[in-house]
């Protein structure tokens, strides 16, 4: 079991306040992304919840019994550092089975227990190795080896794939992920990378300056964000924002509409006109950053290969059904 | 030829290193050569270099007219008994403030270095004042404990550069991994703290077993080490050249043997922090 909930969760740092206020229910064996700009507190609230640090206010309860007084190790849960922290000293194995080894259980059945980690994670003929002759993704998978061996209530991993490079990054996402769907151990797993939250995640928290600002699973963040840092926060390349006249037309303060939902024309026929600044060609898809004079620079999205270049006049056409309307606050407006 | 210029460079650079290393044990070569000659040849002029009488005479003179072993003893306890309460003193203070620091750490670690720059001669009188009236002139727990005392900043800022290199990550994996403060000692930290500890503490002992200044002045025959030992051999009567390069070598022999079985570790610790 891993049921984890937040009541009023409150951290500062002096008068500096970090977290202000977070409530937030994780179900049993969901994996969690925290997600949000540098700064926001996400990694403070991991830490929180860890025990790394102390809340200032506020209660946080792992199958329904308040820990804020729980010292770390006793609160079950075990943690994937972004630096990844092996014990430099140690082999693999004794790195794996360190945390065993505090728990008092019998050698056989630490070796036992770590080398069916290490089998899962492809470490077994690395397990005498030192951390310092190991690749930087094995000495991830070390630090998973870590976590994964004390069978614990959930993981908590702090941008666990950060120092690995692009290509790795992707392939140890889709390990991470297949791995806890497979325990089934409940997960909250920390990044900057709205891309790594959307695909990892069962459901994603939006912080922004210490403040939660939407839960709610990939696909909901996507098409319903419940204001305006969340839908400019969510989506890659940025959703567009417009003001003015065209906004107060729908009755909204501002409209977001994404790359993705904007139709692209030649010169002609209505919608926003504009110049392209910059076509990038991937291939795949074509971004079209086009200046729009009065509406601003506003990018659009093509599936597939789009023989525009810099300088062509377009226009750009809204799809109606996917306009998103904010008030003057910056919260969504429905209906 | 971009080859053969990486040759010459070698050649040269390896050439340098030799000449400049053999400038700086020079002195140290002629004092042990000295130390083999007569009184007369010692201040020969010309000198001769390796062809001389050879004696060991100075030795059988030195040990005579004073005994080596009893300062030797002396500055085994004085260097060593220093430098192991300087670390029993320094660790935690090193340790709370590489790992809890306040806003104040970095002006607590000035000031301590900032004591160093003071001149020791500024308060040889009041030290030895106080040494007189605690009856601690020529003891050695007198002179451990100013050694001690000279040496602690140095011991704190080796030691507390050495900590902040240790990534606080690890001490939380640990206790993340259910290690009590105790075991997190014994598991993780002192092994990760090993190599520090150990090039500090060879440091502070070659530090403690040359200092000359308060060893001569707080100290006669008693407590006196083997600095005190071959500064008796500069005597107003005039230099005895040749005995005096013998006590030297006789004192820095038990230290150059423990330097030279420890350099990977000295180095390092000279070097610490210059690199990642």
């Amino acid at each position: 079991m891993g049921q984890i909930t937040l009541q009023g969760v409150q951290k500062s740092f002096g008068p500096v306040h970090i977290i202000k206020g977070a409530d937030l229910d994780i179900s049993d064996g969901s994996f969690v992304v925290f997600v949000g700009p540098s700064g926001c507190g996400k990694t403070t609230l991991l830490r929180l919840i860890a025990g790394l640090e102390d809340v200032s206010g506020g209660k946080i309860l792992i199958d329904g019994k308040n820990v804020v007084d729980t010292p770390p190790a006793k609160r079950g849960l075990s943690m994937v550092f972004q630096s990844y922290a092996l014990y430099p000293h140690m082999s693999v194995r004794g790195n794996i089975g360190f945390g065993l080894k505090m728990a008092g259980l019998p050698k056989d059945e630490i070796n036992r227990k770590v080398e069916a980690a290490a089998a899962t994670l492809n470490l077994t003929p690395y397990l005498d190795r030192k951390p310092r002759e190991l690749s930087g993704g094995q000495r991830q998978r070390v630090a998973i080896g870590r976590a994964i061996v004390r069978e614990p209530k959930a993981f908590l991993f702090d941008e666990p794939l950060s120092n690995l490079d692009a290509a790795l990054r992707v392939q140890m996402r889709i390990e991470v992920t297949r791995l806890q769907k497979q325990l089934g151990t409940t997960a909250i797993y920390v990044t900057h990378d709205q891309v790594e939250a959307m695909t990892m995640a069962d459901k994603i928290v939006v912080l922004n300056s210490g403040k939660i600002e939407q839960y709610g699973s990939p696909l909901e963040l996507y098409e319903k964000p419940a204001n305006l840092f969340v839908a400019g926060f969510i989506g890659s390349p940025k959703m567009n924002f417009v003001t003015g006249e065209l906004a107060l037309q729908r009755g909204a303060a501002t409209i977001g509409v994404r790359p993705e939902h904007l139709r692209i024309e030649r010169d002609g026929g209505g919608g926003w006109q504009g110049t392209i600044a910059v076509a990038e060609h991937l291939g795949s898809d074509t971004f079209l950053y086009v200046d729009a004079g009065p509406l601003g620079m506003l990018t659009a999205r093509y599936i597939g290969e789009l023989s525009l270049h810099a300088g062509d006049r377009v226009s750009l056409l809204p799809d109606p059904a996917r306009i998103h309307r904010f008030d003057a606050s910056g919260n969504a407006l429905r209906g | 030829m971009a080859r053969m210029a990486t040759t010459r460079r070698v050649v040269i650079s390896t050439a340098a290193a030799w000449l400049f290393g053999f400038l700086i044990f020079f002195p140290i070569l002629w004092m042990v050569l000295a130390s083999f000659k007569t009184e007369l040849e010692a201040f020969a002029i010309p000198p001769s270099f390796l062809f001389f009488h050879w004696t060991t005479e100075n030795y059988a003179t030195v040990q005579e007219r004073s005994d080596y072993f009893h300062h030797a003893m002396n500055s085994i306890i004085i260097a060593g008994g220093s430098t192991l309460i300087a670390l029993l003193i320094a660790i935690p203070a090193a340790w709370s403030m590489a790992f809890s620091p306040t806003r104040r750490t970095k002006d607590i670690l000035l000031w301590m270095l900032s004591t160093k720059m003071m001149p020791p001669v500024g308060v040889l009188v009041p030290i030895y004042l106080i040494y007189k009236s605690f009856g601690l002139l020529d003891s050695r727990i007198g002179l451990v404990f100013i050694l001690c005392l000279g040496n602690l900043p140095i011991v704190i800022w080796m030691l507390f550069t050495y900590f902040k290199e240790i990534p606080r990550d690890i001490l939380e994996a640990a206790r993340m991994d259910g290690a009590t403060v105790g075991r997190e000692l014994v598991y993780v930290l002192t092994p990760m703290a090993i190599p520090g500890l150990a090039s500090t503490l060879l440091l502070n002992l070659i530090l403690a077993w040359n200092e000359a200044f308060w060893t001569l002045n707080l100290s006669t025959s008693n407590a006196a080490p083997l600095t005190t030992f071959i500064a008796s051999y500069s005597s107003p009567e005039g230099l005895f050249w040749a005995k005096l390069s013998a006590a030297s070598t006789l004192a820095i022999a038990p230290i150059l043997v423990l330097g030279w079985f420890s350099q990977k570790q000295l180095v390092r610790g000279l070097t610490f922090g210059a690199v990642k």
